[in-house]
């Protein structure tokens, strides 16, 4: 690791002064991804701006069908949340399966999400529950926020807050995971609410996640397994690595949309 | 059996320390004034070195030296070597290329080192390593060996033409070809034998010091054969002469072979410490393990298995191309032949068999012994291919393999292993019993309304462990005799230290070397120590590979102990008043036999030490030490039986059951053995369904250079194993044992691979058969 300047944050506010005087500053949350490429000397930041430390981050509020998930809360809380696996127990599953119970302690889902992995399972879940991204400056939509591999809207000093959505009527998750890191080799969130069907894919697309069109159509019609069967994704803009093909992932993401409506209709 | 005798599941000494934090390893160990080394490498599959600036690393701060490959040439630092001796058939020395600790004027693989940094701390050694400016003249690289091979291939060295090492055969190619032309049936099969990383927990690391008032130089390291890398380094590296180079291999997490061999960096930091008046320490992180340890198999072969018209083999004829990598490691020509080729009869009596070899350099890293090291690609090549040829003849793979089966013994091969002892049909039975291999259409029908595929593989392995006798390996062209020493001292109170040249890096010696004590003397086995990995301590030994210390290390104490307990009974005789021969030790007591006229253990020890009232004319003391060169192999064997089911969606492989049913000879500490099969299976199902190290075609670049992209096997990656054992006694060695270090990677990955390509009716599936890999397979074959 190179060196760097350490200071922790107590407030968002004072978390935004301390980025904005860095000279190539960078916000610390959970750190389970910054913290192993600074190790591996890939990531120089001067600074670290740690925002673990700030109470107003974290927590998780579930009101009727509203949600609300502050950026500082840990996967494992959120796996563990009991009020929101009423609601949406896709999403604690999801959180239940991010890396080990290491990663789950350690990392928070607004770190998860302005790292944006496209091979992160967040960033699924965000776009297919239609999310809104809270910031210290504005609300940004799921659709808006991920733009592409590793890159948000969020500016160099804006900090993310809050997760809120609307709880959809059913929501399933399925991940196939990539067999020596255990990211989303090919991720699936699918989400029926009154006004459609949302399919979000992660871990396959090669400008990150992205929603499969020819699913939501398929699964509009019927919210079943069986309406996906004979409908397949173009391999066009996925991803091919030495794990997996792009002709594979667009099998897997028919695959997985199946295996997580199954898991929505329970 | 006592309770901690042979036999007995004793609990291990050793991992009270290991699983409380106590262990210490290399980088544990601190010398006052110590500082830190970092390694600038190659970031080049394949480069000229047109200069090396180290002006700027040399400012940064914390920097005490910047070293380059110039400096250590003109010091007489030698280059590394391969110690074993092959010829190509047409009796040409194998051509063994240049490899300086660092590189002088070229670098042939991603990792090789080019200079050392030593500073005050870790981080400022790696700061200033990324401020050495090397220039570079990029050139191309190949990393596969077939295109190597091929004309206009890049060149690695000028001293091995067409890259190619050595092309070497064994066994009779007339007759062979002869049989194939006559057979009833052949099995043909491409089979490529993946490249691994060994992966031990605990990366290599060095601590090189020079004391100056002495003219004497200490190397920490870790190595599984500490007395053979102080040989080497003194005899072909010029390092220091033997009297003046003290070895340590203090506790070492894992080996897997890859620590077997002597690599740049203890070279480098012993010669730095002098170069730099301070203790030199290195400790690789994991990336540089995965391109800097000696990499595992790589084999391309073609395989051709014959039959006659009543299914039996009559000729077994094998083409392989072996990958080196950029550089011959220490034993890395022994690999692909003498520990390969030697074992294709498998279990079975071919008549003919021949095989060819060609040796390859390519830009990768070193390829060298791994876990197994030429016995599981032997096994796969035997055991795929039997499996194939069942299929093809409609027999059952029991009953194929049952016609063929060895049956009487010694029985000698075509390629030169003469089989001791075994029992091949007893371990089949067992494996077949304990896997219900009769109910398991029952199984697969019940598996295909769940929509999976169920598979069913088998592989009948056979390995030689502990590699003798030395006149015999020295003929075959090994640098090295392949014995163990031990010496026994039994201390003036009676608690005894047994010094051996064997190496535990994480193997149970301290506590199996134990039990040996204990069933001789009746004494606890917490009066006994184990001593090892310390040049200074222990005369000379040839360290722990090829499943050789049980067979080796542990005949080795059993001589000295016999020496022992013959001056004890002496002793005790003459203290006794008794004849000789009617002294027995038993329970902690030497005693004359069937007569309550006893002395404590203690007191014999005693009296040899005090030396008031010996036998006229007996040296005092108790202290025996002895070599032991084995007269032949030992030949565990075994039969391994997988069952998988497949997501056919997916192409997701589970393991369902795995049993392991090995003929082991006699056995220290069942429990030992279990563990040693367990972690076995484990890097054999890795290699099988799991592990592939990869480079860039191109670039030559590793790609898979973390656990980001390489997949070890996890415990979720794996059923719980059936395993149990037969016991075929060695005949050859005084405890009858065989070795079992490395049975389970050398078994496993046929019996996987032989269940998925049942499972999904493809045989046309490569290892590692990932996800992506079986969902392919899958495809190709519906």
């Amino acid at each position: 690791m190179y060196e760097t300047t350490y200071h922790r944050a107590s407030s968002v506010e004072d978390a935004v002064k301390l980025i904005g005087s860095a000279e190539d500053g960078k916000l610390l949350a959970g750190g389970q991804t910054l913290i192993p490429t600074m190790k591996s000397r890939l990531a120089a930041p001067t600074d670290l701006v740690d925002l673990r430390q700030i109470d107003a981050l974290k927590g998780i509020e579930v009101s009727g069908r509203s949600v609300r998930i502050g950026a500082g809360t840990t996967h494992a809380e959120v796996a563990g949340h009991a009020g929101l696996a009423e609601v949406c127990p896709a999403l604690t599953h999801l959180a239940a399966h991010i890396g080990d119970p290491h990663v789950r302690h350690m990392g928070t889902i607004g770190g998860s999400i302005a790292n944006n992995d496209p091979a992160a399972d967040y960033p699924a879940a965000l776009l297919a529950l239609g999310a809104t991204v809270v910031t210290d400056k504005r609300e940004i939509a799921a659709a808006d926020f991920f733009t592409g591999l590793f890159e948000t809207a969020l500016a160099p000093d804006e900090v993310i807050t809050a997760v809120a959505f609307e709880a959809p009527a059913k929501c399933g998750y399925a991940k196939f995971p990539n067999p020596a890191s255990r990211y989303a080799l090919t991720g699936v969130f699918v989400a029926k609410r009154d006004d459609g069907v949302r399919v979000a894919v992660t871990g396959a697309g090669d400008d990150g996640v992205f929603r499969a069109d020819a699913i939501e159509q398929a699964l509009s019609t019927s919210f079943e397994p069986s309406a996906l069967e004979g409908v397949s994704v173009p391999a066009d803009d996925l991803m091919t690595d030495i794990h997996a093909s792009a002709d594979y992932r667009a099998n897997l993401i028919v695959v997985m949309a199946k295996r997580a409506v199954a898991a929505a209709n329970g | 059996m006592g309770v901690e005798g042979i036999g007995a599941r004793v609990a291990r000494k050793e991992d009270a320390r290991f699983i409380t934090g106590l262990g210490r390893y290399v980088d544990d160990m601190v010398v006052p004034g110590m500082k830190h080394a970092a390694f600038v490498r190659s970031p080049h599959a394949h480069a000229e070195i047109t200069g090396i600036d180290v002006a700027e690393a040399k400012k940064m701060p914390g920097v005490i030296g910047v070293l380059t490959g110039k400096e250590l040439k003109t010091d007489g630092i030698g280059n590394l070597i391969c110690g074993w001796m092959v010829h190509s058939k047409d009796g040409s020395p194998m051509k063994m290329g240049a490899w300086s600790p660092l590189a002088v004027d070229r670098v042939r693989y991603v990792g090789d080192a080019v200079a050392i940094v030593v500073a005050e701390t870790r981080g400022q050694a790696r700061d200033a390593a990324e401020a050495v400016q090397v220039s570079y003249e990029e050139k191309a690289a190949v990393t596969d060996a077939v295109e190597a091979l091929k004309d206009g291939a890049p060149q690695l060295h000028p001293e091995a033409e067409g890259n190619l090492i050595y092309d070497w055969e064994i066994g009779d190619a007339k007759a062979t070809d002869a049989a194939i032309a006559e057979a009833a049936h052949v099995t043909r099969l491409k089979l490529v034998n993946n490249r691994l990383v060994p992966n031990a927990m605990e990366p290599r690391a060095a601590l090189g010091h020079y004391d100056k008032a002495e003219d004497h130089y200490t190397c920490w390291t870790t190595s599984q054969n500490p007395h053979v890398a102080r040989l080497v380094m003194s005899a072909f590296y010029n390092v220091a002469p033997e009297n003046k180079l003290r070895v340590i291999a203090p506790d070492v997490g894992g080996g897997f072979g890859s620590k077997i061999f002597i690599y740049p960096e203890e070279i480098v930091c012993l010669w730095a410490s002098k170069k730099t008046g301070v203790p030199v320490k290195w400790v690789a992180d994991r990336t540089e393990s995965f391109m800097t340890d000696a990499h595992g198999r790589d084999h391309h072969s073609e395989v051709q298995l014959a039959f006659d018209a009543d299914n039996r083999m009559t000729a077994l004829k094998v083409d392989t191309i072996a990958n080196f990598g950029a550089y011959m490691s220490l034993f890395s020509s022994s690999v692909p032949t003498y520990l390969y080729a030697t074992l294709l009869s498998g279990q079975y009596d071919i008549p003919a068999i021949h095989c060819n070899v060609r040796a390859v350099y390519t830009n990768t890293a070193p390829v060298d012994a791994y876990r197994g090291a030429g016995r599981p690609e032997a096994t796969y090549v035997v055991e795929r291919t039997v499996e194939t040829a069942a299929r093809e003849l409609g027999l059952s793979p029991a009953e194929l393999r049952r016609k063929n089966f060895i049956r009487e013994f010694p029985h000698q091969t075509p390629v030169i292993m003469n089989y001791d002892a075994g029992d091949y049909e007893t371990s089949l039975k067992a494996a077949m019993e304990a896997a219900d291999y009769d109910g398991f259409a029952a199984r697969r029908a019940e598996a295909e309304k769940r929509g999976r595929l169920r598979g069913i593989g088998m592989s009948c392995y056979i390995e030689a462990c502990g590699i003798a006798p030395s006149a015999a390996v020295g003929s075959l062209g090994a640098g090295v005799g392949l014995w163990e020493s031990a010496e026994v001292r039994v201390n003036a109170a009676g608690t005894i230290e047994v010094l051996t040249g064997s190496h535990s890096h994480g193997q149970g010696h301290e506590t199996t070397f134990s039990q040996l004590v204990a069933e001789r003397f009746g004494v606890p086995i917490d009066s006994v120590s184990i001593v090892h990995g310390d040049t200074d301590k222990v005369q000379m030994g040839m360290g722990t590979y090829g499943s050789r210390s049980g067979a080796v290390g542990m005949s080795a104490i059993v001589k000295a102990l016999d020496k022992v307990e013959a001056k004890a009974k002496k002793v005790a005789a003459h203290l006794l008043e008794a004849d000789e021969g009617d002294i027995v030790i038993e329970n902690g007591e030497v005693k004359v036999a069937g007569t309550d006229n006893a002395l404590p253990w203690f007191q014999v020890a005693l009296a040899a030490y005090t030396a008031h009232n010996l036998p006229e004319g007996m040296e005092p003391g108790l202290k025996e030490g002895a070599f032991y060169d084995p007269t032949n192999f030992t030949f565990p064997a075994g039969c391994y039986v997988c069952e998988v089911e497949v997501d056919p969606e997916t192409g997701h492989t589970e393991i369902v059951q795995f049993v392991a049913a090995d003929d082991f000879g006699n056995i220290i500490n069942p429990m030992i053995v279990e563990g040693q099969v367990h972690g076995g299976i484990a890097q054999g199902v890795g290699q099988a369904l799991l592990e592939g190290c990869r480079y860039d075609a191109e670039s030559g670049q590793l790609i898979t250079a973390s656990y980001m992209d390489y997949t070890m096997p996890r415990a979720g990656d794996l059923p719980s194993f059936k395993v149990s054992t037969s016991n075929t006694p060695c005949p050859g060695n005084p405890l009858g044992i065989k070795g079992c270090g490395e049975a389970g990677a050398i078994g496993s990955p046929p019996a996987v691979i032989n269940a998925i390509t049942d499972a999904i009716g493809n045989n046309d599936l490569t290892m590692p058969a990932t996800p992506q890999t079986v969902w392919r397979a899958l495809k190709a074959a519906h």
